[in-house]
């Protein structure tokens, strides 16, 4: 698994600290994130490919600082959003897919059969010429995971995926993410999701306050939140 | 929703498979020759071409009758105004115009899909290189154009139905400042995706 390395981490937003004072590796296939709304969680998130760069400390995937070297991490670490709509781009269904895929130097061919594939794994090879927004927000989280997967990234990160999905396109998206051989950082407030994870962390208030198996992570956070 | 925009029809008619450059010439050229009809024979002369080229392309005349419904109260004002002011000819020649227009333009989007308009103007735009334009950026601008039109009618819906669940009458400003503030949230969230994306790199 790719070695995702936070040292000497704090992230402020005007004055406001958002993240301190963090230091944590991730190697394990499956990382589960958890805290209540405005814990850091998703700035921790957002630090993993470069989308937010630290104030102080740094972050590497792989020995690439997101700093210096943002293009070669965002090539290895795929990120998928909690709302899909904004991060379906392109019009159409397949148009979104490949979307990801230009610029990577593949012939027109590769482009559809990667498309191709990618829409067959997802459920969606019926939908490919549909305009995105007529899908069901299940599908659109599909779509959008699809699209991110399209790209072969190393790592995955996500922010809460399931949160807009009722409890069947939930299980669909969690489905879909257990058979996935990438390393998963995912952040969620659906804390079955994290059964059979590796390793789960606990943010409160900006701090990672417990970082330990699921089970034991997620009893401590139910205690912080009573 | 009745926006004719990002809503590709698929097929293979040989309007399909025309290259989306041509198309999009031969839109242009159209816009800019209708300046030359001036008599409502020609006019209606146009009309039967477009939507002959509308069978051709396998669309149904409900399709037809969809693009045209959004124009309907331009059309109609314009056409009274244009009755009274210079007479049935010139209304003829004005509404049938914008009419003819409006369904070549849907034309193109109906049997275009979005990446080939939009590698089109990648390509028509080259030249504009000296002067610093990026064609890929123009491009782009065009595909998230059309993808946020039916995003914003969305959370348009969204707001109207927030105003009815709170029971507040319609008022324009209370729902134009909250849509303002949706869209803006929703740009902010758009650019992030297309960060992750390596839209940048």
């Amino acid at each position: 698994m790719p070695l995702i390395e936070a040292r000497g981490v704090s992230h402020r937003y005007g004055d406001r600290t958002v993240l301190a004072a963090l230091d944590v590796r991730l190697d394990e296939r499956r990382v589960g994130v958890v805290g209540a709304n405005g814990s850091g969680k998703s700035t921790f998130a957002r630090l993993l490919n470069g989308l937010v760069l630290p104030s102080e400390g740094s972050v590497t995937v792989d020995g690439h600082d997101t700093r210096r070297e943002g293009r070669a991490v965002r090539r290895r670490v795929g990120f998928c959003f909690t709302d899909p709509d904004a991060q379906i781009v392109m019009p159409t269904v397949a148009e979104d897919v490949a979307f990801g895929l230009r610029r990577r130097g593949l012939s027109r061919t590769e482009v559809r059969e990667r498309v191709a594939r990618a829409l067959e794994e997802h459920g969606l090879a019926d939908h490919a010429d549909h305009p995105a927004h007529l899908l069901s927000g299940g599908q659109k989280q599909m779509l959008a995971l699809a699209s991110v997967l399209v790209t072969e990234p190393d790592v995955l990160v996500m922010d809460e995926p399931t949160t807009l999905l009722d409890l069947r396109n939930a299980e669909r998206i969690s489905g879909v993410v257990a058979r996935l051989p990438q390393q998963v950082v995912l952040v969620t407030h659906h804390l079955h999701l994290l059964d059979g994870f590796d390793r789960v962390l606990v943010f409160d208030e900006g701090h990672l306050v417990f970082d330990d198996l699921p089970a034991t992570a997620v009893r401590h956070y139910r205690k912080l939140m009573a | 929703m009745t926006t004719a925009l990002g809503v590709y029809a698929p097929g293979r008619s040989p309007l399909h498979r025309a290259p989306a450059g041509v198309k999009l010439v031969v839109m242009v050229a159209a816009g800019v020759g209708s300046v030359l009809l001036d008599r409502p024979w020609q006019v209606l002369v146009a009309l039967a071409l477009v939507l002959g080229a509308y069978a051709a392309a396998g669309l149904p005349p409900r399709v037809v009758a969809r693009q045209l419904r959004p124009l309907a109260w331009v059309a109609g004002v314009t056409a009274v105004f244009q009755l009274l002011v210079s007479g049935w000819e010139r209304a003829v020649v004005v509404v049938g115009v914008l009419a003819v227009l409006v369904l070549l333009a849907a034309l193109v989007s109906l049997t275009t899909r979005t990446t080939e308009l939009v590698d089109a103007v990648v390509t028509g735009c080259r030249p504009l290189r000296a002067l610093r334009v990026d064609p890929e950026r123009v491009g782009l601008v065009l595909a998230l154009g059309v993808r946020c039109v039916p995003v914003v009618v969305g959370l348009a819906e969204e707001v109207r139905d927030a105003q009815r669940a709170r029971g507040l009458a319609a008022s324009p400003r209370a729902f134009a400042v909250p849509l303002l503030v949706r869209s803006l949230r929703h740009a902010d969230a758009l650019g992030e995706a297309l960060a992750a994306r390596g839209l940048d790199d």
